[in-house]
């Protein structure tokens, strides 16, 4: 339904977006996810109309939209400024891309109130934005949008001045109104939980370009490059060797490799491991000592330093008192089915460790 | 006292509960600032309010030299001076609207599209200041001299088509400085790209959006214009324009300075009563949005 061709746009020096191709599907949830910097608000502004790339198009229903302004696009926007328009009420603010429309004055305010409804925020119609939360200022900004009944729905960090209570119950409220719509939506957001929790898709960018598009499940379990390894979530880089079939040989395991094209069996590699796909079990003669424990609610992390000096972050279920103590000493063990390997960094690789079979 | 900021809050608050029990010394050192600030504030008092005091009552000496409102009275029957006043806010009226519409789109523009633009923009407007009037005069009287007959039955025959044009130029300093501050003051990018995305154009975005968002500050920028159009004599005086303060010139060097007193009196008083309506609009913004527009 949406389709970036090559699109390009460079700020001075700065090359915002260097080639962006992505399709999106119609009813779809598309999170843009990337350091600040990375292109990903370029190129939502380039699709609602306010820029406009330097090379490549933008297609709409496989309309060329790409010099179409903002105000033809029929697109709903939410900004991560509180953009609500302080001179108007929240009913006038929601019914305002009505009015603009030619509405009739009767028919617009009953949509606003539906739509406020929607958001459940209907006590709060005649209300000005001033006098509203955070929260409820977004929450009426996305009726705003919805108001409209674009065809695509752009979400610019809608959630990031928000504090973490209001932004995770605000999150699940978006992705429910989008799926019970069926509203094609591009979310832009550098919070990967974000991103992974209310994506059908995720992409992953990178100094202007895609690092990789996939579903959540298989950016965090199954990462492109390094970068989006490193970028979505903790990741340990763990030096290893491929072994005769095919697996790799890491912390004295041998586990199944991902994506084993292109790696020769003895070849250096590095094993990216998550943190809780690695084990530690308490063993006086183990090859590594806890060195810090953070108690993060649900789980406890553990970072184990090897005799090597290299640093493993572990992730340990259960209350944090059930966990080794820094200073115990502990073997680790590879919980995984299969590991995503890198060619190696320069430094050699680690001597393979003695450690008990998982 | 202790070190922390906090500590010293206390600390100053427990002093001042303790005071009218012998704690003199803490009290004459907070109790000095308040003295100064009474002084000031008296001496500047004095300053502005002496002349204005000063001026009043020598409005009220009658040509027998008895105190009353006869130079007001004159003032009023007088169809010369209505016809300047006239003239000076048909002239103010217009200058403030237009400069207005000339102004917030471009102060918007600059912000939203050419950032780098300010400081020259800033620049330019400080023009019209540091040329003084007496050179903007000259220049125009040149002009004027050389300009065709029709040019000048046309505009410069009139103090309205002659003057307006000069003085919303006139006005760019103070207007321009008056709007950026108040478009500084709001989100002017996110009001706009939500404005543009729910389908406004341009126009709507500036009259709906902007416009009332910096309603203030427009107000702000147009009394600045009036009071400007209400006080200028130099230029209107060398080109032989028949405004408001000119007439108060001449009705002082006509010998009847009672009456031009009370001339700049009125004129003050009306300038007082549109700062003091801005600042009621201010006020009311601050506490619950307003919809004057």
């Amino acid at each position: 339904m949406i389709r970036f061709e090559g699109v390009q746009r460079h700020f001075a020096d700065v090359s915002a977006l260097d080639g962006l191709d992505l399709e999106i599907d119609k009813g779809e949830l598309i999170a843009l996810l990337g350091p600040s910097g990375c292109g990903k608000t370029t190129a939502l502004r380039i699709l609602g109309g306010f820029d406009r790339p330097d090379a490549g198009k933008v297609f709409v229903n496989d309309v060329d939209v790409t010099t179409l302004p903002a105000h033809k696009r029929d697109m709903g926007m939410v900004f991560q400024a509180y953009s609500l328009f302080p001179n108007m009420d929240v009913r006038t603010n929601v019914a305002f891309g009505l009015r603009m429309r030619g509405q009739d004055k009767a028919k617009r305010l009953q949509r606003a109130d539906e739509l406020l409804e929607l958001v459940g925020l209907a006590q709060t119609a005649d209300r000005y934005p001033h006098q509203l939360s955070g929260g409820q200022q977004q929450r009426v900004a996305i009726a705003r949008a919805l108001a409209i009944e674009p065809e695509v729905l752009l979400l610019d960090e809608p959630l990031a001045a928000l504090d973490a209570r209001v932004r995770l119950q605000l999150r699940a409220e978006i992705r429910s109104l989008q799926q019970r719509l069926g509203i094609t939506t591009l979310f832009v957001t550098h919070d990967q939980s974000e991103a992974l929790s209310i994506a059908d898709r995720v992409g992953v960018m990178r100094s202007g370009r895609l690092e990789q598009i996939d579903t959540p499940q298989n950016v965090y379990r199954q990462p492109a490059t390094q970068f989006v390894a490193e970028f979505v979530g903790a990741m340990n880089r763990l030096p290893g060797r491929i072994g005769d079939r095919g697996e790799v040989q890491i912390l004295g395991h041998r586990v199944a490799v991902a994506n084993p094209e292109g790696y020769a069996s003895g070849g250096a590699v590095d094993a990216l491991l998550r943190p809780e796909s690695i084990a530690v079990v308490r063993d006086s003669a183990g090859p590594g000592e806890i060195t810090d424990r953070t108690f993060l609610g649900s789980v406890t992390r553990l970072e184990v330093t090897l005799d090597s000096g290299q640093k493993v972050l572990v992730d340990a279920h259960g209350h944090g008192a059930d966990s080794p103590a820094p200073g115990e000493r502990v073997g680790l063990q590879i919980v995984a089915e299969s590991v995503t390997v890198t060619p190696a960094a320069d430094t050699p690789a680690e001597p393979e460790l003695a450690i008990e079979p998982a | 006292m202790s070190t922390g900021s906090v500590g010293w809050i206390a600390a100053d608050v427990l002093i001042d509960e303790v005071a009218p029990a012998g704690r003199a010394p803490t009290r004459r050192r907070r109790a000095r600032p308040r003295l100064w600030r009474v002084s000031i504030l008296l001496l500047a008092f004095i300053y502005f309010i002496g002349p204005l005091v000063s001026a009043f009552k020598y409005s009220l000496i009658q040509a027998d030299g008895s105190y009353g409102f006869g130079n007001y009275w004159k003032i009023v029957n007088s169809s010369a001076i209505l016809t300047a006043l006239a003239t000076s806010l048909e002239i103010a009226g217009i200058a403030a609207v237009v400069v207005v519409t000339l102004m917030l789109p471009t102060v918007v523009w600059v912000r939203l599209r050419r950032p780098k633009l300010t400081l020259l923009l800033e620049g330019v407007t400080l023009l019209p200041i540091v040329i003084p009037p007496v050179v903007v005069a000259a220049g125009l009287e040149q002009m004027q001299r050389s300009a065709p007959s029709w040019v000048v039955s046309l505009l410069f025959n009139h103090a309205l088509t002659g003057l307006t044009p000069f003085y919303i130029v006139l006005a760019m300093p103070f207007t321009y400085r008056a709007l950026d501050t108040g478009v500084r003051a709001i989100d002017l990018r996110t009001l706009v790209d939500a404005s543009r995305s729910l389908g406004a154009s341009w126009f709507t975005t500036m009259t709906r959006v902007i416009l009332p968002n910096v309603q203030t500050a427009v107000l702000g920028a147009m009394f600045l214009t009036i009071a400007l159009c209400l006080g200028e004599v130099v230029i209107a005086n060398l080109l032989l324009y028949q405004t408001f303060p000119v007439e108060i010139i001449q009705q002082s060097l006509a010998g009847t300075a009672g009456i031009a007193v009370a001339l700049s009196n009125l004129s003050l008083v009306f300038t007082f009563v549109l700062l003091f309506s801005l600042s009621f609009v201010g006020s009311r913004r601050s506490g619950r949005a307003s919809r004057v527009f």
